[in-house]
């Protein structure tokens, strides 16, 4: 459980931090992309049968390279994402039915822990290795906020005065699948997208100041986490990955519900 | 149904190896449902690459596996929860952005979280049905050559319906997607046309997921239509093409995965990406 916390809190903080930037650049299809190719790559470790995490990272930033490349200035367009990430699906179908032909006892749990996580499953050096990773992340994301920020909001005028955009693009995208890799232990790879764009979606509702935006992104996924966490361990039937996803969803709606009202009583 | 398809033996006279296939009954109905499904898609998937919705046609496609993770608890058919979900699904991202008027970057968090949040729904009734990884890959992944008959009348019915529908909007539909505020300006209604689109998107997927799996929908919704607007720009070449590329590629992944062990899903999609990258390098050079 003070594991669960531990990496929960580490991994929460750079979806947060990460998922604010991902929507102001409006490269959330990027992240839903990468968060899908963590499970490829987790399939394909399992297939092979090398450490989980060896897959998990490296497909996912290896892809997030190919994507920056793919696009002009280190973002890719729609289509060409998603005819990517497409053929990546197909890839983590074949991983996992040479897996479950070749390792038939252990593939309910493994499988099954890599699409949808199990973060109540963390041990002291999983957890470790996911606050070091979230650490790397939430410092590269802080390093680069300011000519990130600037990249994002007017590329033309940014590389007019000297901001190397396409390489903030670059390595804005391997922190996305860094994230993406280190989030899928906790949440899986098919939900991680909800610690991603919620928490984002909430912050860029509640206030316009970037700086601002992105703490509160940060707080947000990571009280979502603490929440989920101890609904999960109070009920024990529902899943922890539902319930941190729930709360993400709940809170994103009610930060909707909040500034609608506001927003239609000022004229 | 794995130990017949890799009894199959490839050899080099075509018809005997067509003739092979095609001797067994689940290779037939696998055939019929692949090319209605990739008809389909292809068309639906040619509105969407154009109206760059890419992001929202995944998300629908994907929330069939909440839908019939929902139907398989709830003890239905899996038709009503894959048509029920997806067409919410496409109504909620219709609805909610309009009525705060906020751009484009707050859409994608919107579309983002439902389908975290559908997937993770699909996760809960799926675990409190207690089921097996088995059951969770199938649905998401697909069982192409598990297709009864009945299913592929279904998916004819509702696949032909959804054309039907999109035909009569289809002139609008285009002129609305390639230049919207002229659209609006000429008394297209934009909005309304948007909606409509979402929905039957939605159909679509819900009809086709059920024979691809959730996650493969959106291979044959994606890469024909993005393989050939690449190499046409006019809608009458490309419209075709985008169908004929669809079901060439299901034809191709099909068989391949006849005749060799590994999934129907990996075939099809990695044909159908291999055709998108000949398009794009073919493309470049001109």
């Amino acid at each position: 459980m003070t594991y669960a916390i531990v990496g929960g809190t580490a991994i929460a903080l750079s979806c947060g931090l990460v998922g604010y930037f991902l929507v102001l650049r409006s490269q959330l299809f990027t992240g839903d992309a990468l968060s899908h190719v963590a499970f490829t790559g987790a399939f394909a470790a399992l297939a092979i049968g090398v450490d989980l995490r060896v897959g998990l990272f490296g497909g996912a930033v290896a892809i997030a390279l190919l994507l920056a490349f793919m696009g002009s200035r280190g973002s890719a367009d729609d289509v060409v994402i998603g005819g990517v990430f497409a053929w990546v699906l197909g890839l983590g179908v074949l991983f996992l039915s040479i897996f479950t032909t070749s390792h038939a006892s252990t593939k309910s749990t493994a499988g099954v822990s890599v699409l949808f996580g199990s973060i109540f499953a963390l041990d002291a050096p999983r957890t470790w290795f996911a606050v070091g990773v979230a650490v790397v992340v939430c410092a590269g994301i802080i390093a680069m906020a300011r000519p990130l920020l600037f990249a994002s909001v007017d590329e033309a005028v940014a590389s007019a005065r000297g901001v190397p955009v396409r390489a903030l693009g670059y390595a804005f995208l391997v922190l996305v699948g860094l994230t993406a890799a280190e989030a899928a232990q906790a949440v899986g790879a098919l939900l991680l997208l909800g610690l991603l764009a919620a928490p984002a979606g909430v912050a860029h509702r509640l206030t316009a100041n970037p700086l601002r935006a992105l703490w509160l992104s940060g707080v947000v996924a990571v009280v979502t986490m603490w929440i989920g966490l101890w609904v999960g361990s109070v009920a024990s039937s529902v899943p922890p990955s539902f319930v941190i996803v729930g709360v993400a969803t709940v809170l994103y709606l009610v930060a909707v519900l909040v500034t609608s009202s506001r927003r239609s009583a000022i004229p | 149904m794995h130990v017949i398809a890799s009894s199959a033996q490839l050899s080099w006279n075509v018809v005997d190896d067509v003739r092979q296939m095609f001797s067994f009954r689940f290779m037939v109905n696998a055939y019929r449902a692949g090319t209605i499904a990739a008809v389909v898609a292809a068309v639906f998937g040619w509105f969407m690459v154009l109206r760059r919705q890419t992001f929202a046609g995944h998300t629908l496609a994907v929330v069939g596996f909440p839908g019939a993770a929902a139907a398989v608890l709830a003890g239905v058919s899996v038709q009503y929860g894959l048509l029920v979900f997806c067409v919410v699904t496409a109504l909620a991202i219709a609805a909610i952005p309009s009525a705060s008027g906020i751009g484009y970057g707050e859409e994608t968090a919107l579309i983002g979280t439902l389908q975290a949040f559908a997937l993770a729904l699909g996760y809960l009734f799926h675990s409190l049905h207690g089921g097996s990884l088995d059951g969770v890959t199938s649905l998401l992944f697909g069982t192409l050559f598990g297709v009864t008959s009945t299913q592929v009348v279904i998916l004819l019915v509702v696949g032909a319906t959804a054309m039907v529908a999109l035909t009569v909007g289809a002139r609008p539909l285009l002129f609305a997607s390639i230049d919207a505020d002229v659209a609006a300006a000429r008394g297209v209604p934009t909005r309304g046309l948007a909606i409509g689109f979402l929905v039957l998107l939605g159909v679509a997927a819900a009809a086709v997921s059920q024979i691809t799996g959730s996650l493969l929908v959106f291979a044959l919704l994606v890469l024909p239509p993005a393989t050939a607007q690449r190499l046409s720009p006019r809608p009458s070449v490309s419209l075709p093409a985008s169908v004929a590329i669809g079901v060439v590629v299901t034809w191709l992944g099909l068989a391949a995965a006849f005749f060799s062990p590994y999934p129907s899903g990996f075939w099809i999609t990695t044909i159908a990406f291999a055709a998108y990258v000949v398009a794009v390098l073919a493309s470049r050079s001109r």
